[in-house]
């Protein structure tokens, strides 16, 4: 009676701060590299199933709380525990979730959708199957853009498109711990029934660069729906991939599938070695088996996972106590409806947010900035807010002010692995400082310095840094000549090649050397009349 | 006591009485009736087994939806009744706690026309069946152990045993009552059963138990009025439809003479009576066999020993702790129905067994349809094939065979949502009884249940005589001596 048992995932999820600063590199290295070296190319095929964790109060079909790291079988109603003659009720809330999700990736959504059980014995499934979509799923027949780097270039950025082929409403599992030296295991069933979207790509992507960038677009998107809350690290986005490699004109090549890849990066990472490790089989004359491997964080690479115990049939059947799940819109929605019962699709399109790629459009229309500017205030949670609120409080240009952004202030959060939230400089410090740059209070090298205190988080602000320092510009200008004069009585060869040439690089150097000598506290472009006139003197 | 449900015996009342749990205040129209629930509905904090060394011990922490009701209307729970191991099965013999005996088997009229077969065996030994899988709780009320019991309902397990019993059993239309904590056989088709003494209880706890119930999303959304049943004394506006497909092989010649005589009776009192043809009934029974199963296979799944109810000491490895506590859980038939379910879900074999099931069900359900749409408002076919055979005589054929003959009259409602109810008719040459189904149009209970009782008016059903109750109470089974139908 014992039905084949499932190779199931386990995940061991590790807290990765830094899945979001994470930029994609379309790397052309790695799939044209074997062009050169052998006659007939291979062409790598990466198709994706991503499981996202629907943001919502209770599970999908019962009224148990949604939680992440609660205690042990807090989570668990009747129904999550299979107690027998419990049943399924849907939560609306988690029909709406994949309604938007659906929508914003430009899914027709089927008015009617049926619920399937879907069977295998595993120690987290109590009921014995997962009530999934599987015949009429949600949402079918979408598509998703997402851009990427070239050759580790910002500045030359691709759009690609990958079809979404279903999003399916499906139940959680819950999970497993084994602890091999007492030969135990031990179930927690909290994550058991929670609501989750199952967002199947099509193979349309090639590198792991590519599957990298569409998920971290889809992650976007999610988050800004907020139908999931997609941290990787947490478990409620988690990604599948389905690698082959075939010759030009011939058919798909025998595919793999890798689990257990529990970040953004591993997926490239996971996706690229897979595919070398496909490509280097072949090449040698092996084949590919159809397999499931996970993928090993520490090295680097896939490993074949527990061979299953024989072929598993899920034996789906209807899920007979759900009735079909019936969706309108404004045309067809029935008149004296309670609208309590029935989730309006038209309403929910008017209401959805802004997605990443007109947030982008817009912040480049509206600040000036550039595209692959947009993409990193984007792909930092919270810096487009911290960059929109300094942008407010100064009166510098947002086109210089991305510049702090963007190179100094991500600079320290990376450095010093910190989310935009824990930044101990606030938009309103660096604003601040910003504006005495603005009127010309301090140079730009003495802002950086003062920029490095505030990081300090001590509680000063940027003015009395400049004081504490003395980094404020020297405004007495008969002070300036004679530092000035100074400098360039020090420098006799350079002063004379710049009387015979007027040599740029020799005008620079002078400057710097004041700059030097004043620590940061003269103003460039003042230095620079003065040394000229000076040097025409 | 209140006067809407109707005392089928004196004797009781007393009982009664003394049980009211809270004098004073009553919570409802069932207030201080005793009732029996089928051990397939959650009670919580009673165990609820299933009869199967599965669930033995299994105490749930919550109420059926049907129990909740029941007991908020007061009604007192006496106990849970035996069935058939997880209520697969027509005789109630299947389960871990032995056999159900029919109380007719101890009743005069049974005695007095039995045949002993040797005199060397124990006078016991004729004992008849209840029919099932719902047979403790036709067996509770028929003994007057209670006044209405719940039964569940998936191929005939209530009206089968009511039939067997000469109880009133009510199928409700699939949907009118929650599922919700009702041990499940097939989804798709279960339907909490209601067994009474007469038609008039059976609207009355019918209309504590209908309604929509948040907790069972295949509930309707509609309001359910409670209803009294009128007493009819014209049906001549009712037209009654006899299926002819219900001519079934191995029917009785008493139950076909008792039913053309029943089809008389409603064209003597001037309905309208016409022949019909349901011409997939006779699929039914072999297409139940690949529904029932799968969904068996589907439901059964969860008894894996972790979470709840029986768990192997075997602990080589998990699957090896699976596969021995279902085989020690579960008793041959379980097993079985699990085995051929799982066959048909396959993915080789879905399309050509389970899909294709499922198409017949719709002809099945569309047959009743055309059916009612020509004018015809209720349809009169017998319960069973036979009346109740003794238990040495029922357990020389397997379950499977014995379901697959003594569901073949009642099947097709399930498969079709449709309410049906039992009425008892008459007593067989035997002296066990008989009993006569009417089938109803979806949702149309009121209608269905007035002309049951009408028909039971009519037919005039005779009280069981127990011996045992008789010698406490000799003078109350004097008035219901009067003529019967048979």
């Amino acid at each position: 009676l014992s039905s084949p048992v499932l190779q199931h995932n386990f995940c061991h999820y590790t807290v990765d701060v830094f899945t979001t600063s994470f930029t994609f590199f379309y790397n052309y290295n790695l799939i044209f590299l074997r062009i050169n070296e052998n006659i007939a190319p291979w062409v790598p095929v990466v198709g994706l199933e991503i499981h996202a964790q629907i943001s919502s109060n209770s599970k999908l079909f019962s009224g148990s709380q949604v939680q992440f790291a609660a205690p042990p079988n807090s989570l668990v109603s009747f129904f999550d525990a299979s107690l027998p003659g419990t049943l399924p009720v849907l939560n609306r809330r988690c029909v709406e979730a994949a309604v938007m999700t659906g929508l914003a990736l430009n899914c027709s959504i089927n008015k009617k959708s049926l619920f399937d059980r879907k069977h295998y014995f595993y120690a987290d499934l109590p009921a014995g199957y997962q009530i999934t979509q599987q015949r009429v799923p949600i949402a079918v027949n979408g598509r998703l853009s997402y851009s990427l780097c070239i050759d580790n270039k910002m500045s030359q950025m691709v759009t690609k498109t990958v079809r979404i082929k279903q999003i399916q409403l499906e139940q959680d599992s819950g999970k497993s711990l084994h602890d091999d030296t007492r030969s135990q295991t031990l179930v927690d069933l909290n994550r058991a029934g929670v609501g989750l979207m199952e967002v199947v790509m099509e193979p349309d992507m090639c590198c792991g660069e590519e599957a990298a960038a569409a998920v971290r677009e889809l992650q976007l998107i999610l988050q800004t729906l907020g139908s999931s809350q997609a941290v990787m690290a947490e478990g409620q986005l988690r990604v599948d991939a389905n690698v082959s490699v075939h010759h030009p004109g011939e058919p798909y090549g025998v595919r793999t599938e890798v689990k257990n890849i529990n970040s953004i990066r591993f997926l490239a990472k996971a996706v690229d070695y897979e595919i070398q490790r496909q490509t280097e089989e072949l090449e040698n004359g092996g084949t590919i088996l159809n397999e499931t491997r996970a993928f090993d964080s520490k090295l680097g690479c896939t490993v074949p996972m527990r061979d299953k115990e024989g072929k598993q049939d899920y034996r789906f059947m209807p899920e007979p106590n759900l009735p079909p799940l019936i969706l309108y819109d404004a045309k067809y929605l029935p008149a004296n409806t309670n609208h309590q019962q029935v989730v309006n699709i038209d309403w929910i399109h008017e209401r959805l947010p802004d997605l990443p790629s007109v947030k982008r459009a817009k912040l480049v229309e509206q600040y000036g900035i550039l595209p692959e500017h947009s993409f990193t205030l984007l792909n930092e949670d919270g810096l487009t807010e911290f960059f929109e609120n300094v942008v407010k409080q100064t009166q510098m240009k947002p086109k210089k002010v991305i510049g702090w952004v963007l190179n100094d202030l991500l600079s320290y959060l990376k450095q010093h692995s910190l989310t935009v939230k824990e930044s101990p400089v606030s938009p309103f410090l660096l604003a601040d400082l910003l504006n005495l740059l603005e009127k010309k209070e301090i140079s730009s090298t003495a802002a950086k310095q003062v920029l490095a205190e505030l990081w300090k988080g001590e509680g000063k602000t940027a003015l009395e840094i400049v004081k504490e320092k003395e980094l404020e510009l020297i405004q007495d200008q008969k002070e300036l000549e004679q530092i000035c004069q100074a400098v360039i009585d020090g420098q006799e060869n350079e002063v004379i090649m710049m009387v015979l040439g007027r040599n740029q690089k020799v005008l620079n150097k002078l400057i710097g050397l004041v700059q030097r000598e004043t620590q940061g506290r003269s103003n460039p472009v003042l230095v620079k009349q003065l040394l000229e006139k000076k040097l025409s003197e | 006591m209140k006067k809407t449900l109707y005392v089928a015996h004196f004797a009781l009342i007393a009982v009664v009485f003394a049980i009211i749990p809270n004098a004073g205040q009553p919570l409802g129209v069932l207030d201080g009736i005793p009732i029996a629930v089928k051990d397939n509905f959650s009670t919580a904090g009673i165990e609820t087994t299933c009869a199967s060394n599965m669930l033995k011990g299994y105490v749930s922490p919550y109420n059926a939806t049907v129990v909740q009701k029941l007991l908020d209307q007061g009604a007192v729970l006496l106990g849970k009744t035996n069935l058939d191991e997880f209520a697969m099965g027509s005789g109630s013999t299947d389960g871990v706690f032995g056999p159900v005996r029919n109380p007719w088997s101890y009743s005069r009229q049974y005695k007095e026309k039995s045949v002993p077969k040797s005199h060397s065996e124990d006078k016991d030994a004729n004992w008849v069946i209840t029919g099932g899988s719902s047979g403790g709780s036709a067996a509770a009320v028929s003994s007057f152990t209670c006044f209405a019991a719940l039964g569940s309902d998936t191929g005939g397990s209530t009206r089968n045993p009511a039939a067997h019993c000469g109880v009133v059993g009510l199928k409700p239309t699939y949907g009118l009552i929650s599922r919700h904590g009702l041990i499940p056989l097939v989804n798709s088709m279960d339907v909490p059963g209601i067994l009474t003494r007469c038609v008039d209880d059976a609207a009355v706890v019918l209309g504590s138990l209908a309604g929509h119930d948040p907790k069972d999303s295949t509930t309707i959304q509609d309001n359910f009025k409670p209803f009294e049943l009128p007493n009819l004394t014209d049906v001549s506006k009712f037209s009654i439809g006899i299926p002819k497909e219900y001519h079934a092989p191995g029917l009785s010649n008493e139950i076909l003479a008792l039913w053309s005589k029943a089809a008389d009776l409603f064209k003597n009192a001037g309905a309208k009576v016409i022949e019909v043809s349901l011409p997939h009934t006779r699929y039914s029974i072999v297409c139940y066999h690949v529904l029932c199963t799968a969904e068996v296979a589907s439901n059964m799944a969860r008894f894996d020993g972790l979470e709840y109810g029986h768990r192997s000491d075997m602990n080589k490895s998990t699957e090896s702790m699976y596969a021995a506590t279902r085989r020690e859980g579960f008793n041959d038939v379980v097993r079985g129905r699990i085995l051929s379910g799982n066959y048909f879900l396959l993915k080789q074999n879905y399309e050509n067994y389970f899909i294709k099931a499922q198409k017949v069900r719709r002809l099945i359900a569309n047959d009743f349809v055309k059916v009612f749409r020509s004018g015809v408002d209720i349809l009169l076919t017998p319960t069973t094939l036979n009346d109740a055979v003794p238990y040495m005589e029922f357990i020389k054929e397997d379950n499977r065979t014995r379901s697959t003959q003594d569901d073949i009259l009642t099947q097709a409602a399930n498969m079709a949502g449709l309410p049906a109810i039992n009425v008892p008719t008459a007593l067989s040459e035997r002296g066990l009884p008989v009993g006569l189904q009417f089938i109803g149009r979806s949702f149309q209970e009121k209608q269905l249940l007035t002309v049951a009782k009408w028909f039971e008016k009519q037919v005039k059903f005779p009280m069981i005589q127990l011996e045992e109750v008789k010698r406490h109470d000799h003078g109350v089974f004097q008035h219901q001596k009067s003529a019967s139908f048979s």
